[in-house]
């Protein structure tokens, strides 16, 4: 059943997010330090558990599915419900943050590539 | 509008939520397949759309400020948002990730820690001076995910996250646009170089689009390593690197 799969992805969520909650407590700090990275890896690994004890049925990974596939959605919905008007003064700092990163990247794909090639040889 | 209708639409907020964002969709893939050839991708002009919508009407709550939309914050608030974004990590195998070897673990730090670097560096250059706003601003610049997980995570205000989702914008839309015009000049030729290209854009559907448009067959090179790369950010946006911008402001 589907919500099986959605109840695994909750589940995996809420201990993330107490995790992450648990560790801003510990640093002194009222965040969530990395809840959905947690989330994220718990996802991973105990739905792969699943699957080698073949507990992980297709109708109950499109519970899972489901989710991830409206993520672009939500996060239409989500820029919609953000206070664009108040941060319009910073679009050129927005537009910098972006921009400069992407330049910089650029050019670091050929000097990486580079180091990636010269390594293949050496081996 | 009639009273009537305005109050199905407010009470069922979240199907209302559903119903225009997909209308937003797919007005977005359509612009993007015909006005642009695809070259911009749809989720890119729909985020666009979401982002100009929240300008014209709203104010602190964007679009849901309308009391009609008000179910647009409940479909994108951190509940779901956080619960659809962890679902993306499912089926990510990572023997693929093990594969993609070593230059694939390297690219994806050099290109998270690039971000967060200079994405912090700008804040800091117009005035920003706390480890929140900072730290968000930073996220943004790797994507307009890791951007507004790591700012609603570590408390940052809703200006400095629009901030973030449009500085992930700019990224996403210039990799998609610029990658087929520096293809040549940056090697991107091989499927080496575009797994250490997805691994240092990180952004999805800047370097799917701008693959594509390139070359089609190094397409799955560039997601193999560009998709560990928003799980990646969100993990170490709002602990580490947040920690360290904590220790310096």
């Amino acid at each position: 059943m589907p919500i099986y799969g959605t109840a695994l992805l909750a589940a995996c969520l809420l201990v993330g997010v107490s995790i992450g909650k648990l560790l801003g407590t510990l640093v002194g700090v009222d965040a969530d330090i990395g809840g959905v990275g947690v989330a994220m890896l718990l996802l991973i690994f105990s739905s792969d558990w699943l699957r080698r004890r073949g507990l992980m049925s297709p109708p109950s990974e499109s519970g899972i599915i489901f989710w991830g596939q409206i993520y672009v959605p939500i996060v239409v919905a989500m820029a919609a419900t953000q206070n664009v008007r108040g941060a319009l003064g910073g679009g050129v700092m927005a537009f910098l943050a972006g921009a400069v990163t992407v330049v910089i990247c650029f050019a670091l794909v050929k000097i990486l590539a580079r180091a990636g090639r010269s390594q293949e040889v050496s081996r | 509008m009639s009273p009537i209708v305005e109050k199905v639409l407010a009470d069922y907020g979240l199907l209302t939520a559903f119903a225009l964002v997909g209308l937003t969709m797919a007005i977005a893939y359509w612009a993007s397949d015909k006005l642009t050839r695809g070259r911009l991708h749809g989720s890119a002009i729909a985020i666009l759309i979401g982002l100009i919508l929240a300008a014209a009407i709203g104010g602190k709550k964007g679009v849901a400020d309308l009391p009609v939309l008000a179910g647009v914050g409940l479909m994108g608030g951190a509940m779901l948002r956080d619960l659809a974004i962890v679902a993306t990590a499912f089926g990510v195998k990572l023997e693929e990730f093990a594969k993609s070897g070593v230059i694939g673990a390297v690219s994806l730090l050099a290109g998270l820690f690039t971000s967060f670097l200079v994405g912090g560096l700008i804040a800091y250059a117009f005035g920003y001076r706390d480890a929140v706003s900072i730290t968000t601003i930073g996220a943004g610049a790797a994507t307009y995910i890791v951007g507004p997980v790591t700012g609603a995570a570590i408390g940052a205000s809703s200006e400095v996250i629009a901030l973030s989702i449009a500085a992930g914008l700019v990224k996403a839309i210039l990799v998609m646009v610029l990658t087929p015009f520096l293809a040549k000049a940056i090697g991107l030729d091989n499927p080496r170089s575009a797994m250490v290209f997805g691994g240092l854009m990180g952004t999805n559907s800047g370097v799917m689009a701008g693959l594509a448009a390139t070359d089609p067959k190094l397409v799955p090179y560039g997601a193999m390593t560009a998709t560990f790369f928003t799980g990646l950010g969100c993990l170490l946006g709002p602990s580490l690197v947040f920690m360290i911008n904590r220790a310096l402001f």
